[in-house]
């Protein structure tokens, strides 16, 4: 049974350089890192000390607040590494990989037909954990919990996003028994949102309620999705787990071995090897992108919700993509002059961008402006596509006022889907960052 | 360019942040933002940025003013020239205004920008643009003839008392532009009303008839103008309220740049016209109306300065309405109080400023009650889970 979910407002963006559907296995990184940092709220706790031993599922720490969540190596190696930042906190956990990978057996198991709590262990005991968000909060989900039901969203609207119907064309085995086993830690449903690749694939995956979405960015967003299909309300959880993350969970039912295997597709308008790359979790980016300058920023995952790389540094946990565009530190003459510089999107007509749908654009990462208090209304609303005031929130988020961001469906929206907001803004205001501050006040006073 | 980046780069030396006059940096930097768009990159969230920026928006609004500012210097010598009963060509008569005109928008700038700039090196933040456009919009809506200290303080009390006073832009609840007028209004009402100060130079000359439409209907005097000359804004009035037309092709602009919001536009036009077809309406219903009652429903909306008011003024997004719903209600009323203060109040014949500022006032309790229906919307669905929660256990 397919329900179908259409979204009218939102924003598109056609950008430079998609990546060509061509798989190729990226060559083997000398180290690889896993970064706690990537885990919102996480406080790691370290079980292994520099210089030891690993097999590819071993356990490299934990979280310090939930001792069952565990966070293991995706490759086997030896610990060479734990980087700290300030005040010590882990920010890589690094491991020097052996040519070939030895993995720790955790053993075959049905998860159709086995016990849910058995699965609940499994997942756990081999990191699988760490795929599992939870919302509201955006953040690892937490095992003590029942949520109301699990959300997979394999739709790509984000700004050249990689295509999940040809990710998943060959796992579609692996995604099943990842259904499977995901359906034994919720007493609900689990919702599947597919497009029109990925249906392909996946329109015959069996115990999921199954949602074709269309409309534009942030279609794909699986909060989007949520506040669609089954909005979460006051003390629900709810996880949410990445598409192909469910195959690896499936492999690890299959196989008995966390397989830590995805896929990455390389884009931008600055990469030259803009292609889909085979790699392991935590892979040194190198590896797969052309050598940049600094003139280049490169971005673990898409333009409007990734994290900046440095050359030298390894692609984030949960990233698809790295995407790879001009940095924007120069200055333009009178560049406030309406409809001059059409070369730079815009939503607003103030720029004739706007009579070229079709037109690919070369975004910078100039800010194009500066910082200013919040003056436009209505823009916000344009590319939000949920029942939710965005300004209204996002003041109260500034405020700290609890009560407030309560009513006005905090518990709803996660950074990401204030990404276009932030995008849109005219006043140039880190909204991403605002939401998240009043998701951390949450958690702190609510919980 | 480059030679006056390299220029620029060396003037703001001795304004960088741990340098002598780095308190004094926002007063640069508007300058230097003026002429170049910083190079500024993204450090958190999203990596690339929409190509508006608040400079580009205001700069849109003041494009939008250009027709009806042009148009108002022109038939403020137009008003002069033909009240005096002289033969003047086109260019005397634009000369003639320009020359009345020119001055206000300098004294208003300078004035406006002066407290804008120290109030910005005072709080520490940058200068915010917002009064490119107030600045502008306050000598277009007074008297040509109003005394340049009157103006002066004016943008004084606007935007000290009006905006500044309740943390700057973007926090003020009424229109800066229409404080100024409301304050030069109550202040110094023989310059802002009456049959003598919407002529230039009117005072000089004896037998003037220098009335606006709404005061020679709310004197019950014959108006002897026609609708197209109305249309067309060849009326007394203050500078750049009167035509019509020209306010429409800005409004156009702001509407296809999606800058202004033609939700409040088209909306006070349907609140304006509804009053006067009410108005209309009385003999019908055996009340003898006056002069304003029955003045046709179409021409309410073409005299005064209710298309100025509603499309520049009502829609400043700062002290609208903010939700979509409430936009729709805000420029019902404020469209809808116009007319109704026109007509029952003669003391006040421009009903639209104080339309507006009341508007502005309630604006937020519009937004309240629009938001708190959304609130209500959310609470009622936790209210349907948990009771399927129960049934089910």
């Amino acid at each position: 049974m397919s329900k179908d979910i259409r979204i009218k407002r939102g924003l598109s963006l056609k950008l430079e350089g998609e990546a060509e559907k061509e798989l190729v296995k990226a060559p083997r990184s000398k180290t690889y890192a896993i970064k706690p940092p990537d885990f919102h709220a996480l406080v790691p706790k370290m079980v292994l000390k520099e210089g030891a031993k690993v097999l590819a599922g071993d356990e490299l720490f934990f979280s310090k607040y939930t001792d069952e969540l565990r966070f293991t190596s995706p490759v086997s190696g030896t610990l060479k590494e734990i980087k700290r930042g300030e005040k010590r906190k882990i920010m890589e956990v690094i491991i020097e990989a052996d040519p070939e990978d030895t993995y720790r057996d955790f053993g075959k198991m049905d998860a159709a037909s086995s016990d849910a709590e058995a699965v609940k262990q499994r997942v756990l005991e081999s990191g699988c954990g760490a795929f599992i968000n939870q919302r509201p909060y955006d953040i690892v989900a937490d095992p003590k919990d029942t949520p109301k039901a699990i959300f997979i969203s394999a739709v790509s609207t984000a700004p050249l996003a990689p295509d999940w119907g040809f990710i998943l064309k060959d796992k579609v085995a692996a995604f099943q028994e990842g259904v499977d086993a995901l359906k034994k830690l919720t007493p609900g449903k689990v919702h599947l949102a597919v497009d029109a690749s990925s249906a392909q694939y996946l329109k015959d995956i069996k115990g999921v309620e199954l949602h074709n979405v269309k409309g534009p960015h942030p279609a794909g967003n699986v909060g989007v999705q949520i506040h669609k299909i089954d909005p979460i309300n006051q003390g629900d959880r709810v996880w949410t787990v990445n598409p192909e993350d469910v195959t690896i969970i499936g492999n690890l039912f299959l196989t008995g071995k966390f397989i830590a295997d995805k896929t990455v597709a390389v884009t931008g308008s600055e990469a030259t090897n803009r292609k889909y790359f085979s790699i392991t979790i935590g892979a040194e980016v190198a590896d797969i992108i052309n050598k940049v300058d600094e003139d280049v920023r490169i971005i673990s995952g898409n333009v409007l919700t990734g994290l900046k790389l440095a050359y030298d540094q390894h692609i984030s946990f949960f990233s698809n993509e790295v995407t790879l565009i001009p940095e924007g530190n120069n200055y333009r003459a009178f560049g406030w002059l309406p409809f001059t510089y059409n070369n730079i999107h815009s939503n607003s007509r103030t720029s004739l961008s706007f009579l070229f749908p079709n037109k690919k654009f070369k975004p910078t990462t100039n800010l194009n402006g500066e910082e200013r208090a919040l003056v436009v209304t209505g823009e916000m609303e344009e590319v939000l596509p949920m029942d939710v005031y965005p300004m209204q929130l996002i003041k109260a988020c500034m405020a700290g006022d609890i009560e407030k961001m309560e009513n006005l469906g905090i518990y709803e929206v996660s950074p990401e889907d204030f990404a276009l907001v932030e995008y849109v803004n005219t006043s140039k205001i880190e909204i991403q960052e605002v939401i998240r501050l009043g998701l951390d006040l949450m958690i702190t006073e609510v919980g | 360019m480059e030679w006056i980046r390299q220029r620029l780069d060396k003037i703001k030396e001795p304004f960088a942040p741990g340098k002598k006059y780095e308190k004094y940096a926002p007063a640069v930097n508007a300058i230097d933002t003026f002429l170049f768009t910083p190079n500024h990159t993204t450090q958190k969230g999203a990596h690339i940025r929409d190509a508006v920026d608040l400079k580009r928006t205001m700069i849109t609004v003041v494009l939008a003013l250009v027709p009806a500012l042009l148009f108002g210097m022109w038939n403020a010598g137009y008003q002069h020239f033909s009240q005096l009963g002289e033969a003047f060509t086109f260019w005397e008569a634009l000369g003639h205004g320009a020359l009345k005109f020119i001055p206000m928008i300098v004294v208003s700038y300078a004035v406006g920008l002066g407290i804008e700039f120290a109030f910005a090196i005072f709080r520490g933040h940058e200068v915010n643009e917002g009064y490119l456009v107030t600045g502008l919009l306050i000598p277009m809506i007074m008297p040509i003839d109003l005394p340049l200290w009157m103006l002066a303080l004016s943008v004084v009390f606007a935007v000290l008392i009006g905006k500044e006073a309740f943390g700057g832009t973007g926090m003020n609840i009424l229109n800066p532009a229409l404080t100024a007028r409301a304050f030069a209004f109550f202040a110094y009402p023989t310059y802002m009303s009456g049959n003598q100060v919407w002529v230039s130079e009117a005072s000089n000359v004896d037998a003037i008839s220098g009335e606006t439409i709404l005061g020679s209907l709310a004197a019950g005097d014959n108006v002897s103008y026609g609708m197209m000359d109305m249309f067309y804004g060849i009326i007394p009035g203050s500078v750049s309220e009167t035509s019509t037309l020209l306010i429409l092709v800005g409004a156009l602009l702001l509407i296809l740049t999606k800058v202004g919001s033609w939700r409040i536009m088209l909306s006070a036009f349907i609140g304006a016209a509804a009053m006067a077809l009410i108005f209309n309406a009385l003999p019908a219903m055996g009340v003898t109306g006056n002069d304003l009652t029955n003045f046709p429903w179409y021409g309410h909306l073409i005299i005064g300065g209710l298309a100025f008011g509603i499309v520049f003024m009502a829609t400043d997004p700062v002290s609208a309405a903010q939700t979509l719903k409430g936009k729709w209600i805000y420029g019902f009323l404020i469209g809808f109080l116009s007319v109704m203060i026109r007509v029952f109040n003669p003391a006040y014949p421009e009903g639209v400023m104080l339309a507006i500022l009341l508007m502005n006032v309630f604006a937020p309790t519009i937004d309240h009650y629009v938001i708190q229906s959304n609130i209500k919307r959310r609470k009622k669905r936790i209210q349907s889970a948990t009771a399927q929660v129960k049934t089910t256990v």
